[in-house]
């Protein structure tokens, strides 16, 4: 089937399986910071934007993606660099395989909440899972970049 | 893994229906159970053209389209504000926000899952579903409403009124499905409690004994919470024994009792 | 402590950025994405011989390229584990078998051009089963008459107790002192059994492999590993080619966590791509990660301690019983870590010990390496015996840890009559009481609405490395304009020690960080190592890397000698060149670097290999405070603070993220991770939804911090950090849930359903 979409800002046709699911589907475009961890829709590595908002790409047809506007963190590196160095002062990228859907949420969230509470960060990206951090890195990075945010 | 053949969007309810008669057809929802199945769909029908993603309300209720996400009823303000926010409270713990942007309020109910905190939430409230050929029922009658009879649901009603709602599971971890869900309401002076997760279908249950009739105190709770114990009947899976279920249910049902008397006390 | 220039400093990792913008640097970001795909076909049974199988209607589906069964492949034995040779795991695999030993077993491979291709023909091959009955509880296993190796072909390389006409991949014991004895003098005599069972390590990548032929012929092998060479010589021997013919590369690996240092995925598209010359790829999914790879291994571990009445602590008698399922990957050794690592916190006052185990073959799934290796569980065990003793005496448990606890200096009978020459446990126990407020915590406070808070404790020791065995290597190189090349085989899982080794490197050197550059790992070009596990990538490759560099600094000033004309003697080396030593004149390390590729005969480069004779171990103390609803079972965790002592902790940062990795690993298989096998040999926990590892909203607030020691054999003082920070949670957390519900519980995980029911049965 056709669909059509905009990807990271360019219009992009394809004929393709109606079973083929986004994270297949943007991936096989080049953009490969996006991750599978699971087959279960628990682990959120998949996380991309939507019109703006975060969805799991292993759950949702590129079928239905068709006509909408989705983002990869290949396309959102700019609004991911303001608070990605906060991340590696802390060194809790680690593996790093957990990295871009936890970038692309965290972007979800700060755009929804510019100054959020440790609890609020915590709950909004309970749906990022991460085996190597701990999470309490990554917290802490976030922190000081919001931190940083205020004293500028 | 999930094999789908065609792909389509109707463009009207109608057309939905029509074509999912067919057995080997399905309607798409979230697609987050149906794509965990091992199955082959000869063609998924995806409501998202019908306008089924917006809240609307009246002066009498909320009328909540199918395809509206549990992300956004999550963080609904009004809804929130009626529920003293048992709907946040119910739908926090799904998975992630991801998940909860995927997965839509239609595809939650039509499922009738026993996990469900959706469904169990959704029994207490008055809420009625609105099913394109079989019309309006309460979510205690759709419950019920044979799976072989394949319909659309469109919308969810839920009626504005003064209520007092609250929302209590057990979890083995915060994102986990519910080893238990409780939800209590009082609704013009009627209770009705829902037990979900049992693990099976969330049931419901009232008053029928009168316990709470001349108001809540700590040991009419109590006494609510041992009677709806003993009336529900648990099971067990991995998640918990039977035992456990019947155990906690009696603990989270007067917790909820209690958090009413709370919002009663706050108005 | 000494005060580094780069070592002890919190540097950025070399690969955050590229990291953490989502660039292509994992295993399948990075090959040919017209490999074939290869999955295997699993076994439904727990104990099964194939009888017939049938592959010819499969083999004509569109797009399929082979499809292999156990008739196919090399008839010679070999072992997974990824460990020196000759291996102490048992030779006890083939490719493919025609009797298959648990549920997920391979029972044929399969090749073909895209995905739905190979699963249609997965599900038309025609398998007639002979079902076998199996062995699923692992104390029906020794002596059993059901044999699950019962092959003539079985071999033992190494002298481990073990015997598969008695289904045993290892037993043993030993004793130091008289420990009936001892016992017997005692007051106290506690005699508890644990259980833990076979955790996931959970790596976000799931293991993955791509193999191609190379442009000599050779099989090219891309994986997500952390032993190269190991990994090398396993697929030569499982196709049965030489090992000159394999060549393995890592590029970055999604976590590790010990998972990856078995050949899990490795050997399937290997024998694809040698078989038929394409370019194969294996990914495995979620559910194969859960239920055919290599998981902790199931113990249960018997502790009979002994103490006066005074909470001296004598004797300690362990034994433990270990399930290494169907296969005995890393079985003979993890084992080794229960008692190895558990007894010897306890030397101060210990007059006698005694350590026997049993490492059973079962119709379960294999067991692997993971974080702790059997340390984790004998620490369980010893930890929460030790706390219940301080409860049955009524003294704090931290005052009876001081009573007993290894210090410096002391030899520890236990493990292997080593003496530690750097030891901060009782600095890290009084640090993690201040920091945690042990007193304000302990006692148990009623919160109300049946809620109360308390505290638990638990300490940990691990190893560095494999002491007089393994053996870990550095290139060095100086590069145009003066650079320095980094080469090493030490794979970095994500815990950073290209950088960790860079620092190592530069201090030594004297030059930033940035002015070395790392390269790893490839077993064609990096020097040999024997990979990242057991704890020695910090402590043995970064001893083998700062010897690589003083090395390479005396060449550097022989270099020099002869651009300057003077003699060797006259000249120290002083990062940006070399100097003479009255001062005159020096010449700059571009230069050096210059003369080194021109008319020259001393090697700019230098590899040095380093085997430590001893295995220095890490600590920690780990204190927790919970939560616990009483009436429903349910915890919060909501406190954690623990403090270890790595030596030199070489990038406190990165020392940091360990530990609170660790930790919350730990959380998990205390709490909620389980493993549930049901009577025909599934395992239940098969995906995320079902096997729960802690969300950032499970896991409370993590407060670490770090008491240095100078271990004098280790790099600038380090010692390991990356296992030893995952023992304190189970016993910490166990100790809280008996301090607010009086039950002490032995098995893990400890779920709000067992709190509950054992409160009642109290």
């Amino acid at each position: 089937m056709q669909i059509k979409l905009t990807l990271n800002g360019k219009v992009v046709s394809a004929d393709v399986d109606a079973d083929k699911l986004l994270i297949d589907f943007v991936r096989e475009q080049g953009c490969l910071s996006v991750k599978r961890g699971c087959e279960t829709a628990n682990c959120g590595l998949c996380t991309v934007l939507m019109d703006g908002v975060p969805v799991l790409s292993c759950s949702t047809l590129v079928a239905r993606a068709s006509g909408h506007i989705v983002q990869t963190l290949e396309g959102l590196q700019d609004e991911a660099g303001e608070f990605i160095e906060f991340i590696a002062d802390q060194g809790a990228e680690q593996c790093g395989f957990c990295n871009p859907g936890f970038v692309m949420n965290t972007i979800a969230l700060l755009r929804e909440n510019p100054d959020p509470s440790d609890e609020e960060i915590k709950a909004y990206l309970a749906g990022n899972l991460c085996r190597c951090s701990g999470y309490e890195g990554q917290l802490r990075g976030i922190r000081a970049y919001l931190d940083f945010k205020k004293e500028v | 893994m999930l094999t789908i053949n065609n792909y389509v969007r109707p463009e009207t309810v109608e057309e939905a229906y029509e074509l999912c008669q067919k057995k080997s057809n399905v309607v798409l929802g979230g697609m987050l159970w149906l794509k965990m199945g091992n199955r082959t769909v000869n063609t998924a029908i995806d409501l998202c053209d019908l306008g089924l993603n917006t809240i609307k309300e009246d002066e009498s209720c909320y009328r909540i389209g199918a395809m509206v996400s549990l992300r956004t009823l999550e963080t609904h303000v009004a809804l929130n504000l009626m529920t003293q926010g048992a709907f946040k409270e119910a739908l926090k713990h799904i998975v992630g926000v991801q998940f909860r942007n995927v997965a839509t309020l239609g595809g939650s109910l039509y499922g009738r899952f026993g996990f469900s905190d959706v469904l169990t939430l959704f029994e207490v409230l008055d809420a009625r579903v609105c099913l394109h050929k079989n019309g309006e029922m309460s979510i205690a009658e759709f419950a019920k409403f044979p799976r072989n009879r394949r319909d659309i649901l469109t919308e969810v009603i839920i009626p504005k009124k003064e209520m007092r709602v609250a929302y209590f599971s057990q979890r083995n971890t915060k994102t986990d499905f519910p080893v238990l869900a409780c939800a209590v309401s009082e609704i013009d002076g009627v209770y009705s409690c829902a037990v979900g997760a049992r693990p099976g279908i969330a049931t419901i249950l009232g008053d029928d004994k009168e316990i709470l009739k001349d108001g809540i105190t700590e040991e009419c709770a109590r006494l609510f919470g041992e009677y709806i114990s003993e009336s529900a009947k648990f099971d067990s899976n991995m998640r918990g024994s039977s035992e456990y279920r019947k155990k906690i249910c009696r603990v989270l049902v007067r917790r909820g009792i209690m958090k009413l008397k709370e919002a009663e006390n706050a108005n | 402590m000494a005060e580094y220039k780069y070592v002890g400093k919190s540097i950025r990792k070399k690969d955050a950025m590229q990291l953490l913008t989502g660039k292509p640097v994992f295993v399948e970001d990075i090959v040919n994405k017209d490999a074939l795909v290869v999955k295997v076909l699993r076994s439904p049974y727990a104990h099964a011989l194939i009888e017939e199988i049938n592959i010819d209607i499969a083999k004509k589906v569109p797009g399929i390229e082979a499809i292999f069964t156990y008739k196919d492949v090399p008839q010679k034995r070999f072992t997974m584990a990824g460990q020196t040779y000759p291996e102490p795991s048992p030779y006890d695999r083939l490719l493919l078998d025609r009797r298959l030993r648990f549920v997920g077993d391979a029972v044929a491979i399969i090749a073909g051009e895209n995905e739905k291709a190979v699963n249609k023909a997965m599900k038309i091959i025609k398998v007639k089963y002979q079902v076998l009955e199996p062995i699923l509880d692992m104390h029906d296993a020794k002596d059993n008459e059901i044999l699950i190796h019962p092959e003539g072909n079985w071999e033992s390389l190494v002298p481990v107790g073990a015997d598969n006409k008695r289904n045993l991949c290892a037993a043993g014991c030993e004793e130091d002192g008289n420990v009936e004895k001892v016992l017997a003098e005692c007051d106290y005599v506690l005699d508890r059994k644990f259980h833990v069972k076979a955790c996931q390590q959970a790596m976000m990548e799931t293991f993955r492999t791509y193999t191609e032929i190379d442009r000599y012929g050779r099989l090219h092998v891309i994986s997500a590993t952390q032993i190269i060479f190991h990994c090398r010589r396993i697929i030569a021997n499982a196709l049965d080619i030489p090992k000159s013919k394999v060549h393995v590369e890592k590029p970055r690996i999604g976590g590790g966590f010990g998972a990856k240092q078995t050949v899990v995925a490795e050997v399937y598209p290997a024998f694809v791509t040698w078989k038929t010359g394409k370019p194969a790829m294996m990914i495995y999914s979620r559910k194969e990660t859960q239920i055919a790879a290599s998981p902790r291994h199931e113990m249960e571990v018997r502790v009979r301690l002994g103490a006066t009445k005074d909470g001296i602590i004598k004797a300690i008698d362990l034994y433990t019983l270990s399930n290494t399922g169907a296969y005995g990957e890393h079985g003979p050794t993890t084992v080794g870590l229960s008692g190895h690592k558990s007894i010897p916190i306890y030397t101060a006052n210990m007059e006698a010990f005694r350590f026997g185990y049993d490492v059973v073959y079962t119709n379960r799934q294999s067991s692997g390496a993971y974080r702790g290796y059997g340390a984790t569980q004998g620490i369980f065990a010893v930890e929460s015996v030790v706390n219940e003793l301080a409860d049955i005496l009524n003294v704090d448990p931290i005052e009876i840890r001081k009573k007993n606890i290894v210090r410096e200096g002391m030899k520890m009978p236990a493990y292997y009559n080593e003496t530690t020459n750097a030891c901060a446990l009782d600095r890290c126990i009084s640090r993690c009481k201040e920091i945690f407020d042990w007193n304000e915590k302990f006692p148990v406070r009623d919160m109300g609405n049946g809620k109360v808070r308390t505290a638990g404790i638990g300490l940990s020791m691990q190893g560095s490395g494999i002491p007089n065995l393994d053996v870990g290597s550095a290139t060095i190189k100086l590069g145009d304009e003066g650079f320095y090349m980094l080469l090493i085989g030490a794979a970095d899982m994500g815990t950073g020690c290209d950088t960790t080794l860079s620092q190592i490197a530069a201090e030594c050197l004297d030059c930033s960080v940035d002015e070395i550059e790392v390269f790893g790992a490839d077993s064609d070009a990096s020097p040999y190592d024997s990979g990242s596990y057991a704890s020695s990538t910090a402590y043995v490759t970064g001893k083998a890397t700062e010897k690589a560099c003083l090395e390479l600094k005396e060449n550097m000033c022989k270099i020099a000698a002869e651009i300057l004309g003077c003699a060797f003697s006259e000249l120290e080396f002083r990062g940006d060149g070399v100097y003479k030593l009255d001062g005159s004149t020096m010449v700059s390390r571009k230069d050096i670097a210059t003369k080194s590729m021109m008319c020259n005969n001393i090697p700019a480069q230098v590899t040095v290999s380093h085997t430590s004779p001893v295995s220095p171990p890490p600590f920690m103390a780990g204190m927790v405070e919970l939560e616990i609803d009483k009436e429903t079972g349910n915890v919060e965790v909501l406190n954690y603070a623990a403090v270890v002592d790595c030596g030199t902790a070489i990038n406190p940062n990165l020392v940091k993220v360990q530990v609170e990795g660790g930790i919350v690993q730990g959380i998990g298989m205390a709490l909620h991770e389980n493993v549930t096998y049901n009577e025909k040999g599934q395992v239940l926990e098969n995906s995320f939804m079902q096997y729960k590892i802690p969300t950032r909203i499970d896991m409370g607030k993590l407060h670490v911090e770090i008491e240095s020691s100078h271990e004098e054999t280790g790099p600038y003082g380090a010692k390991s950090v990356g296992e030893v920070v995952i023992n304190t949670s189970a016993p910490a957390i166990a100790h809280a849930i008996f301090r607010a519900t009086g039950v002490w519980h032995r098995e893990l995980p400890i779920t709000p359903e067992k709190i509950l029911l054992s409160m009642d049965n109290e």
